[in-house]
């Protein structure tokens, strides 16, 4: 167990906040902060001068931290890009789940390491969630855009539903197509008529 | 013929145009390239992406690289440029209540004289906080040049605060800023939204201000040194094609979609035409110079450029900041440049490097062939920098 470090988290939904701080307490006692106003952040960010900054990737407030990584004032701690750490693994590991880590000067590899483990491993699983949802969206969306074309081509051509899903199924494969992409180009060309 | 794959990076603004055009109208195809285009969310990640390999390329503010070479980036494998993707761009605006004081105090806004706004601004209550959309910009070094020029310091008189560009209008909303440089078209959507007023375009500060590069690391431009070539001439004909006057209808539609830059293509046409709404009851300014992407020499990578920016990252950050002089001209390529174009028949000029400032006017010079003519390259306050002394 490492011993305590003050940790800022940079994260505006409250649930994920929620969810590394549990993540991270597991790695020692801590002391963490939570920021989620992007108005003043590196001001905030500083003001706890932290061992460590975590903020996820895709957040474009993170260009705010950067400016304590490249010049930080006399009086505040500078922070530094984990990459400067040159462990490659683990800045590759923390790259790919979609965090990034700014760590003091002078803090040991050995005592970032776990709390970075614990923060990837964390990350990685918001992006399994956000992959499922969107894909379990798009699924959606794709269904109800064939039942819409499936119910044009009944209509236009007197058919019944399957028939009418076995058109739309071999009009794809003739095109080397999707069955969503043809049913979209349908829809689409029919509300053009409509 | 087999396409080679690569993947640039950039961030949702007008400036990304020769990127985005180099893909839509075919210019990477052309050249051999199956060119594909992922947006970054923050101008830290996309350096991230490009240093870790997850794309090879990227629309890159023109002091990232630079810094790369000096001590700047840690850890973090070096960057190059390949050709400059655009000139100028960015605007310079205040919140309404700086708006307000300045009106009081009797300022003309312009939108032109840059020494006499700097004079105005200069009188507003200090320290003010101005928003640059990173540390590491030609925005930070063109509104720390303007207000050194009237006696104002970093940290007592103004702080400079990285703001993302799509969220500079939420900060002057919420009163964190007083002033702000950003490039379009976030600065319009302050102006929409925020209530700004624009007060400056960039180029009043610098007439030829080089704001975006075409960035690669340097060992990818080594090993993939045929591919680099080909991009480089991809992007000088798509700069070739946006500096036509007949493009803009058909260009704003295509980068105002959403996985380009994303906002309204009214908001995109104020800067392709440099004619900009400048405060929040409609009054329209026109700046010639506003953002040229190809026209008068504006792609060549002057090694000059890159010695400019050195001199002022190291005048600004002091210390930290660290550079062989041999190196610095080194970032930007000029022999590859040179290289690529050869077979294009494009006149090219003698010389690498050249005084920034010293042009009052659009002026023809001598070129390997031919000759070539160059913008007009002027500081506000008639500084020259010669990269010689």
């Amino acid at each position: 167990m490492s011993e305590n470090l003050t940790i800022v988290v940079v994260e505006k939904d409250r649930d994920r906040a929620c969810a590394i701080v549990d993540a991270l307490a597991e790695t020692g006692s801590h002391k963490i902060h939570v920021l989620s106003e992007v108005s003043g952040l590196a001001r905030s960010v500083a003001r706890f001068s932290p061992d460590v900054v975590l903020v996820d990737v895709t957040d474009p407030s993170r260009d705010a931290i950067e400016q304590l990584a490249i010049a930080s004032d006399p009086l505040e701690r500078p922070v530094a890009l984990f990459v400067d750490r040159s462990n490659a693994q683990l800045t590759k590991a923390a790259i790919e789940a979609g965090v990034s880590a700014y760590i003091v000067d002078g803090l040991q590899n050995d005592r970032i390491k776990p709390i970075l483990d614990a923060a990837i491993a964390r990350f990685q699983m918001f992006q399994r969630m956000r992959t499922e949802l969107e894909t379990t969206k798009r699924a959606l969306e794709e269904r109800k855009i064939v039942d819409r074309a499936k119910g044009i081509v009944m209509k236009a051509r007197g058919l019944g539903e399957e028939e009418a899903y076995a058109l739309l199924r071999k009009t794809a494969m003739d095109q080397g197509k999707k069955v969503a992409d043809v049913a979209q180009a349908l829809v689409t060309a029919s509300e053009l008529l409509s | 013929m087999s396409l080679t794959p690569i993947s640039a990076g950039f961030i949702p603004l007008v400036d990304a145009a020769p990127l985005i055009v180099a893909k839509e109208l075919g210019f990477a195809e052309e050249e051999g390239l199956a060119l594909s285009l992922v947006q970054a969310p923050s101008w830290s990640t996309l350096r991230d992406q490009l240093a870790f390999g997850h794309i090879q390329a990227a629309h890159m503010l023109s002091p990232v690289p630079v810094a790369s070479h000096m001590g700047l980036m840690n850890g973090l494998p070096k960057l190059q440029v390949l050709s400059v993707l655009s000139m100028n761009g960015n605007v310079i605006g205040v919140s309404p209540t700086m708006a307000g004081l300045l009106e009081v105090r009797g300022y003309q806004f312009d939108f032109s004289d840059a020494k006499a706004a700097a004079l105005a601004v200069a009188s507003l209550p200090k320290p003010l906080r101005i928003g640059v959309p990173f540390l590491l910009s030609m925005h930070a070094e063109l509104v720390s040049l303007w207000l050194n020029s009237v006696g104002l310091s970093a940290g007592t008189d103004f702080q400079i605060h990285a703001v993302p560009p799509p969220l500079m209008a939420q900060a002057i909303k919420n009163g964190d800023l007083d002033v702000f440089c950003v490039g379009e078209p976030w600065g319009s959507f302050t102006v929409d939204t925020a209530d700004g007023t624009l007060i400056l375009p960039g180029a009043a500060i610098w007439t030829a201000a080089p704001e975006k590069v075409l960035a690669t690391r340097v060992d990818w431009s080594e090993q993939n040194e045929d591919t680099a070539l080909r991009l480089i001439r991809a992007l000088w004909r798509a700069g070739q094609w946006l500096d036509l006057p007949s493009k803009q209808l058909a260009l704003a539609e295509v980068l105002a979609r959403k996985d380009y830059v994303g906002v309204n293509s009214d908001l995109i046409d104020r800067a392709l035409t440099g004619r900009l709404v400048v405060n929040g009851a409609g009054d329209t300014k026109h700046h010639e110079n506003f953002l040229r992407f190809h026209n008068e020499g504006a792609t060549f990578p002057w090694q000059s450029q890159a010695e400019w920016i050195a001199d002022r990252l190291k005048a600004r950050l002091g210390k930290t900041a660290q550079g062989e002089n041999a190196e610095i001209l080194g970032i930007f390529r000029s022999d590859l440049y040179r290289v690529a174009l050869r077979q294009l028949g494009t006149p090219m000029p003698l010389t690498n490097s050249k005084i920034e400032g010293s042009l009052s006017a659009k002026t023809e010079v001598r070129a390997v062939s031919g000759s070539l003519s160059l913008g007009q390259n002027r500081f506000f306050d008639g500084q020259t920098f010669d990269p010689q002394r």
